[in-house]
C-alpha cells in the first residue's frame, strides 16, 4: 500500500489541555501515518471542514473538559453531512466508561481513556481504517 | 584534607560495589547516583547557599518558623455547575477545616464568553462554575464572609473582570477592598505556552496585567496580583527544572513589563506569587521548591535591584499533579497524593490543593474531596513533617539535587534571555517544543517500561467500572441562559451601554488604567461576555502557534 493513512487530530470545545493530543499525534506520525494537528479550541464545524479539506481517513478527537457528549456526536453528524461516511472517528480524554456506549451509538468508533498506550491506538487504526 | 580520605574511601566503596555488580546487579534506569556524600556538595557554604529561613536567599523557606506557627493554607480548588451548587461545596469545605477558597471557573468564564455564546456549547458548568455577571458572583459567595476568608481564583485572560466582581461582592458585604485577601492567577504567558485559555494578544494582555498590579498596589494592597504558574507547564509534560525555569522566565517578563510601565519594583514585587506542581518524585520535588526560591531571590536582588525582603521571596501555592492520577485502580491515587503532599510540605509551600482520587475520571465527589482534605490534615498533624523548618536541609542528596536543578534552571533562563525573553520564546514556539519533547519522552518511557506506573504498565488487574462519579447536570446551560435573560430585563441597560462605551474608549488609550472602568461595568451588571466582548473588539484575539 503506497498511500499513507491520513489522520486529523483535533481538539473541539474550549479545553486547552493538549498534552495527550500532541503525544498521540506524534506517536501516530512516528508510526508512519500522515498527521495533521488542528490546535486547540475548534468548533465542530471547523473540525469537519478541516477533515474534508485534508481528505483524511481518520478523525481523532481529544477532549478533557466533559463536553464530549455534546461535541463528539455533533462532529460525526457534520462529517456525514459533508459526505465523509467512510471516515473513522475515534475519541479520547477524560471520559467515564458509562458515556462510552452512547458515544459509540452516535458514531464514535472507539474511545481511548487515560492510560491507553499510543501503540493501542496505532493498532486500532491499522485494523479498522477503510 | 578530610576530603582526600573521604575520596579514597568513596573510591574503595565504589570499586567494591562495581566488582560485585554481576552478582548483585542494580535496577536499570536509575537517574540519581548510587550514593551522595559531602563530595557531591563540594564548596557548600551554609550561609551563602542556604542561610536562615525568612532570609535571603530563602532556600530553607520564606518564614522564620514556617509551620511551627501556622500550617500552610489548605486550599481546595473547587467549582462546578451553578454558583448555587459551588457555594454549597465552598461552605462544606470551610466547615470541614479548609482554610481558604479556590475557585474553579468553567471554560466559557475563563475565555470571556457568556454561557449563551455559541462557543460555550457543551462546556457550561463542566470544569468549574459558570459566572456570567456580578449576580452569579453574589450567589457564589453568599454567607461567606470575605473579610475572613482568602480566595484564590484560577482566572487569567479575564482576571481583571473577575477581580472586579469579587471587589463588588465585598462592597455589598460591607468589606472594603483594602481588607481583601486572595490571589488571581492572571498569568497569561503560560496560557499561551501550556494551558490555552488566552483571549487577547500579548501586548494588551500584558497591559491588563500591569494595570492590575498598579490598581491593586493602591486599592487592594493585600491581594496577590498574579500567580506565576509552573503547575500547568508541568502538567503539559515538562520536567521539574523546566517547570521552574520557564515560570521564572515568565516572572522576569512580568517584572520587566511593570517596571517599563513606570512602577518601582518594590511597590509591586511583594504581591507576586507562584504556583508549583507537586509531582511523584518526592525528593526531586523538595529540591525543586528549594532551588526555585534561591533562583527567584537572586533574580529579584541581582537583576532587578529589589531591596525589600518581601520582593525577593518566592511565595508559592502548590497543587498535587493531576496528570499523575490514574484512571486504573483509582484508590491508589490516595497514596500518590499523600506522597505529593509530603513533598510540598517538605518543600515549604504556603498553600496546598490536594487532588481527589477520582479526578482522572471526572470532577471529584464530596466524599473523595474529603479524603483529599484529610490527607493534608494527616500530614500536618500526624506525620511530624511540619514540626521543624526545612527538614531535608543538609541532606547530601537533596542539596546536590537542589544545586543541579538550580543550574539547569539558570541554563534555560540564559537561553530564553538570548531568544529575547519569555514572550519571544513563546512566540517562536521554543518553550512549547521543549515541553512537548519532555511529554513525549515521558510517554515513551512508560510504553517501553523504563518508567513504571502502578496499575497502568505493571500490576494491572481486572476491575469494574467505577461508580458514584460526579456528573454535572446537562441543564446548567439553560439555567444560565434564563438567568442572563432575567438580568438583562431587570438591569439599567442605558447604564450598561454607557459603561461599556467608556471602557471601549479607554481600551484604545494605552495610558489609561482599565480597572476602574471594568469595575464600573461590573457594578452596572454588564455580563462577562459583554465586557470581554468590548475588549475583544479593540484588542483582537490571539491566534496560537501550532507545531508538533
Amino acid at each position: 500500500m503506497d498511500k499513507r493513512i491520513r489522520v486529523l487530530v483535533a481538539k473541539p470545545g474550549l479545553d486547552g489541555h493538549d498534552r495527550g493530543a500532541k503525544v498521540v499525534a506524534r506517536a501516530l506520525r512516528d508510526a508512519g501515518f500522515e498527521v495533521i494537528y488542528t490546535g486547540i479550541r475548534l468548533t465542530p464545524e471547523q473540525i469537519a471542514e478541516s477533515a474534508l479539506q485534508e481528505d483524511v481517513n481518520v478523525v481523532a478527537l481529544s477532549l478533557l473538559s466533559g463536553a464530549h457528549n455534546t461535541l463528539f456526536p455533533k462532529i460525526v453528524e457534520l462529517l456525514k453531512a459533508k459526505g465523509m461516511t467512510d471516515v473513522l472517528t475515534i475519541g479520547g480524554g477524560v471520559i467515564p466508561d458509562s458515556d462510552i456506549p452512547g458515544l459509540k451509538a452516535a458514531g464514535i468508533a472507539e474511545v481511548f481513556t487515560p492510560g491507553t498506550p499510543t501503540s493501542a491506538i496505532v493498532d486500532y487504526i491499522n485494523a479498522n481504517v477503510k | 584534607m578530610a576530603n582526600e580520605t573521604l575520596k579514597a574511601g568513596f573510591e574503595a566503596y565504589t570499586a567494591g560495589v562495581v566488582a560485585k555488580l554481576d552478582k548483585n546487579p542494580e535496577r536499570a534506569n536509575l537517574e540519581p547516583s548510587r550514593l551522595y556524600t559531602p563530595l557531591d556538595v563540594e564548596g557548600f557554604d551554609y550561609e551563602k547557599d542556604l542561610g536562615f529561613p525568612g532570609e535571603y536567599p530563602f532556600t530553607r523557606g520564606v518564614q522564620p518558623t514556617m509551620y511551627r506557627g501556622r500550617f500552610w493554607t489548605m486550599r481546595m480548588y473547587a467549582g462546578f455547575s451553578t454558583a448555587e451548587e459551588s457555594n454549597k461545596r465552598y461552605r462544606y469545605l470551610l466547615a470541614n477545616g479548609g482554610s481558604g477558597l479556590s475557585c474553579a471557573f468553567d471554560l466559557p468564564t475563563q475565555i470571556g464568553y457568556d454561557s449563551t455564546d455559541a462557543m460555550a456549547e457543551g462546556e457550561v458548568g463542566k470544569v468549574g462554575v459558570a459566572i456570567d455577571s456580578l449576580a452569579d458572583m453574589e450567589i457564589l459567595f453568599d454567607q461567606i464572609d470575605l473579610s475572613k476568608v482568602s480566595t484564590s481564583m484560577t482566572i487569567n485572560a479575564p482576571a481583571s473582570v473577575l477581580l472586579c466582581m469579587y471587589i463588588a461582592v465585598a462592597e455589598k458585604q460591607g468589606v472594603s477592598a483594602d481588607k481583601l485577601r486572595g490571589t488571581i492567577q492572571n498569568d497569561i504567558l503560560k496560557e499561551y505556552a501550556a494551558r490555552g485559555t488566552y483571549i487577547f494578544p500579548p501586548k494588551p494582555s500584558m497591559r491588563l496585567i500591569t494595570n492590575i498590579f498598579e490598581y491593586c498596589a493602591k486599592n487592594v494592597p493585600l491581594w496577590n496580583t498574579i500567580s506565576i504558574s509552573g503547575y500547568h507547564i508541568r502538567e503539559a509534560g515538562s520536567t521539574a527544572s523546566q517547570e521552574i525555569a520557564f515560570t521564572i522566565a515568565d516572572g522576569i517578563a512580568y517584572v520587566e513589563a511593570a517596571i517599563k510601565a513606570g512602577m518601582d519594583v518594590d511597590a509591586f514585587a511583594g504581591r507576586l506569587s507562584f504556583f508549583w506542581n507537586a509531582h511523584n518524585n518526592v525528593l526531586e520535588e523538595v529540591a525543586k521548591f528549594r532551588a526555585s526560591r534561591r533562583v527567584w531571590a537572586k533574580v529579584m536582588k541581582e537583576r532587578f535591584g529589589a531591596k525589600k525582603a518581601k520582593s525577593q521571596m518566592l511565595r508559592v501555592h502548590t497543587q498535587t499533579a493531576g496528570s499523575m492520577l490514574t484512571a486504573q485502580q483509582p484508590n491508589n491515587n490516595i497514596v500518590r497524593v499523600a506522597l505529593q503532599t509530603a513533598a510540598a510540605v517538605m518543600g515549604g509551600t504556603q498553600s496546598l490543593h490536594t487532588n481527589s482520587k477520582d479526578e482522572a475520571l471526572a470532577l471529584p465527589t464530596t466524599e473523595s474531596v474529603t479524603i483529599a482534605l484529610r490527607t493534608q490534615q494527616i500530614v500536618a498533624y500526624e506525620s511530624g513533617l511540619a514540626d521543624t523548618v526545612d527538614p531535608l536541609g543538609g541532606s547530601y542528596y537533596v542539596e546536590a539535587l537542589t544545586n543541579k536543578i538550580e543550574a539547569e534552571a539558570w541554563d534555560y533562563i540564559k537561553k530564553i534571555d538570548e531568544i529575547g525573553g519569555a514572550p519571544e520564546a513563546i512566540a517562536k514556539g521554543y518553550i512549547q517544543k521543549e515541553i512537548q519533547d519532555s511529554a513525549y519522552k515521558w510517554q515513551m518511557d512508560i510504553e517501553k517500561g523504563n518508567k513504571i506506573i502502578v496499575g497502568v504498565n505493571k500490576f494491572q488487574q481486572e476491575e469494574e467500572a467505577p461508580k458514584n462519579l460526579l456528573r454535572v447536570d446537562g441543564s446548567v446551560g439553560e439555567l444560565q441562559a434564563k438567568k442572563i435573560a432575567a438580568l438583562k430585563a431587570k438591569r439599567d441597560n442605558a447604564k450598561v451601554e454607557a459603561a461599556l462605551a467608556a471602557l471601549k474608549a479607554a481600551c484604545a488609550d494605552e495610558s489609561v488604567n482599565l480597572m476602574p472602568l471594568i469595575l464600573e461595568a461590573v457594578h452596572a451588571y454588564a455580563t462577562e461576555g459583554e465586557i470581554c466582548g468590548v475588549m475583544r473588539e479593540v484588542f483582537g484575539e490571539y491566534k496560537s502557534h501550532v507545531a508538533l
